[in-house]
């Protein structure tokens, strides 16, 4: 049966667990009941074992990671905060973080499934066989998954300093964690995404001193960008000056920023050819 | 004449006004007496004693008749009370009504706070004294076990535990809300009035370590200090002391504010990253309203206590339906189950449903 499932055969069915999440958490909190912790976390879970056999299956297509086009890129952005989401999330205790996670996937990974355009092309041997430069583009893309996570963590600082300050504390606001905890996770998250961006600049800044020549300027230029106004927003943030509703607010729209810099990263590459990595299990 | 079989019989909020209940408190060595002249009452098979600041009651089986109407007489005798006055404020129930009662009372819907946890521990020391005296018997210990378990059903399915419905409650729950523990939290207290005592008690209570207490009466703020195991601070360093603290309870009666903008933001600058929570019990208001616009800054005076409180306690009745629908369902289940036992004692209501005898 599962045969003729193709690689993004498993998307879809991964998207669709991540959407069967974000549902039931919906549909508890219209209910006016938490949203069920062990459950989202399931089915988060499933959905990434079989997002990460449709990854498996085109990376194995392809010989390496599937980050060559825009709708690899979401995906793999999506696997990467789901990633993070399944190792902290446990820690975290908060139901609210998984029904937040699931819906962050889902829309990551349905968006790019249903826009075929997305797919169509993919750039053709990306690193040029050189395993630094996909180790560059893997940590920096899993980076972008922990400020996916963060840009998560910010909406709920934003919700929960609403509750507090307009005092309207019921409903699915009573299941947020404290402002405090809230605040303490998204600097630590931050500082994670921003070293783990360090480290796949530094990867890529080493690699191309040596080869000047292979140095793609629009691409370092938007990579240093993002690394440079997350660095600025935390040199803030721990120097007191980009505090609460403002560092989250900060947090929230630089998300968005690098999630439009794939676009430009994504082109300056390589010419695009047509796909042709329809993998079959 | 039939048995009594099961049944519960005393007095609580509901009928016993606060007097009467005074009267009718078993102070311990009453208790004990009692007990011990329970164990010779004709035809008591097995009793168990609640006795809590609302309500005193007996649950007891039945061999046989009038077993009830002596359990009160000798309660009566014993608090020198008026059977005649017992009589017309006196919970009456039998059979599956007293079976229903006790599930009630244990999942709190009984209470006069309803919701309220500290009667299902209540229930638990009545139950677990009676063991100790071999008191109890095979219906009511599966009565009381299987009670037990259905409140704690009633509690984990439905809402009626959630939310606190006393004003020092919200306060402690809303600095839940911003600061995650209390353990690490560091409270001032101004004021050391009664309103102020009790909410610092509520903070001590759920964890709370560090409470300094500052009075316009320094003396006053060093008794309650040494009463509550805080430390005290002249008044007059409140304002520039500001930023040592997170939670500040405001409960003084001065007749304009304390806490000034200034001082708060001030404070703020001196420690950005950590919010400040201010519980502003006074009237008038002691911190200046316009302190809430402040970043990081949580002002909650008493009217959006109360209201926070009013609304709680407006879920948990509204929840009262359903944990009842629970509850008449697995009482009759209940009752199923121990009927034939107290069937076999001779008792009529083993053999029907029981219903509420009313007072006597």
């Amino acid at each position: 049966m599962f045969a003729a499932f193709t690689d993004r055969s498993w998307l879809w069915v991964a998207a669709g667990f991540y959407l069967a999440g974000f549902v039931l958490g919906t549909f508890s909190l219209l209910r006016g009941g938490r949203p069920s912790g062990v459950a989202n976390y399931v089915l988060i879970l499933v959905g990434y074992v079989l997002q990460f056999a449709g990854l498996g299956m085109r990376g194995h297509a392809v010989g390496g990671t599937p980050i060559g086009n825009t709708f690899e890129l979401f995906q793999f952005t999506a696997w990467s905060a789901i990633t993070l989401y399944l190792l902290i999330g446990v820690t975290f205790r908060s139901s609210l973080l998984g029904y937040f996670t699931s819906c962050l996937a889902a829309v990551l990974t349905l968006v790019s499934l249903a826009i075929p355009a997305w797919d169509a092309t993919r750039r053709a041997h990306i690193f040029g066989g050189n395993p630094w430069i996909e180790l560059h583009a893997s940590l920096a893309l899993f980076s972008y998954g922990v400020f996916a996570l963060l840009a998560l963590t910010s909406i709920m600082f934003l919700a929960r300093n609403y509750s507090l300050k307009s005092k309207h504390l019921g409903g699915w606001f009573s299941f947020l964690p404290s402002i405090l905890d809230l605040d303490h996770i998204g600097l630590r998250l931050l500082v994670a995404g921003e070293a783990i961006l360090t480290a796949s600049l530094a990867v890529i800044l080493a690699y191309w001193l040596r080869d000047m020549a292979s140095a793609d300027i629009a691409k370092i230029f938007t990579t240093v960008a993002v690394w440079a106004a997350y660095a600025l927003a935390l040199g803030l943030r721990l120097g007191g000056r980009l505090l609460a509703k403002r560092f989250a607010w900060t947090c929230l729209v630089l998300f968005v920023l690098a999630l439009i810099s794939l676009g430009p990263v994504d082109a300056s590459r390589h010419p695009a050819t047509p796909t042709a990595v329809a993998a079959k299990s | 004449m039939s048995s009594d079989g099961l049944f519960v019989i005393g007095a609580n909020h509901h009928r016993a006004p606060l007097e009467v209940r005074e009267k009718l408190a078993l102070a311990s060595g009453a208790a004990e007496a009692l007990q011990v002249e329970l164990a010779t009452v004709d035809g008591l098979r097995e009793y168990a004693v609640l006795s809590t600041c609302n309500r005193i009651e007996f649950y007891g089986v039945a061999a046989g008749p009038g077993a009830a109407e002596r359990v009160a007489g000798a309660f009566c005798a014993k608090q020198n009370f008026d059977p005649a006055a017992f009589a017309k404020i006196r919970l009456d129930l039998r059979g599956r009504a007293a079976v229903q009662h006790l599930l009630e009372v244990a999942a709190g819907l009984d209470s006069q706070m309803v919701g309220e946890t500290e009667i299902f521990g209540q229930v638990k020391e009545a139950y677990a004294a009676a063991q100790t005296r071999r008191s109890t018997g095979p219906v009511l210990n599966r009565v009381f076990q299987k009670g037990f378990q259905a409140a704690k059903h009633v509690r984990t399915t439905t809402a009626i535990t959630e939310g606190q419905v006393s004003v020092a409650n919200v306060a402690v729950d809303l600095a839940l809300t911003i600061f995650g523990g209390l353990k690490a939290t560091r409270i001032l207290l101004l004021g050391a009035g009664e309103i102020g005592e009790k909410t610092a008690k509520a903070f001590q209570s759920r964890g709370a370590a560090a409470l300094t207490i500052a009075s316009r009466r320094l003396e006053r703020a060093m008794e309650l200090a040494t009463a509550l195991g805080a430390s005290a601070m002249p008044f007059e360093q409140r304002e520039a002391r500001l930023a040592e603290f997170d939670v500040v309870v405001c409960a003084t009666s001065a007749p304009g504010t304390v806490v000034s903008l200034a001082a708060v933001r001030e404070a703020m600058r001196k420690r950005p990253a950590r919010p400040l929570f201010f519980v502003d019990q006074a009237l008038p208001r002691d911190v200046e309203p316009a302190v809430a616009e402040l970043e990081n800054v949580f002002l909650y005076n008493l009217d959006d206590l109360a209201k926070i409180a009013e609304e709680n306690r407006s879920a948990r009745e509204a929840e009262i339906g359903k944990c009842r629908a629970i509850i008449v369902e697995k009482a009759e289940a209940l009752w199923r189950q121990v009927e034939p036992q107290v069937a076999a004692l001779g008792g009529r209501n083993g053999t029907t449903p029981g219903q509420p005898a009313g007072p006597a």
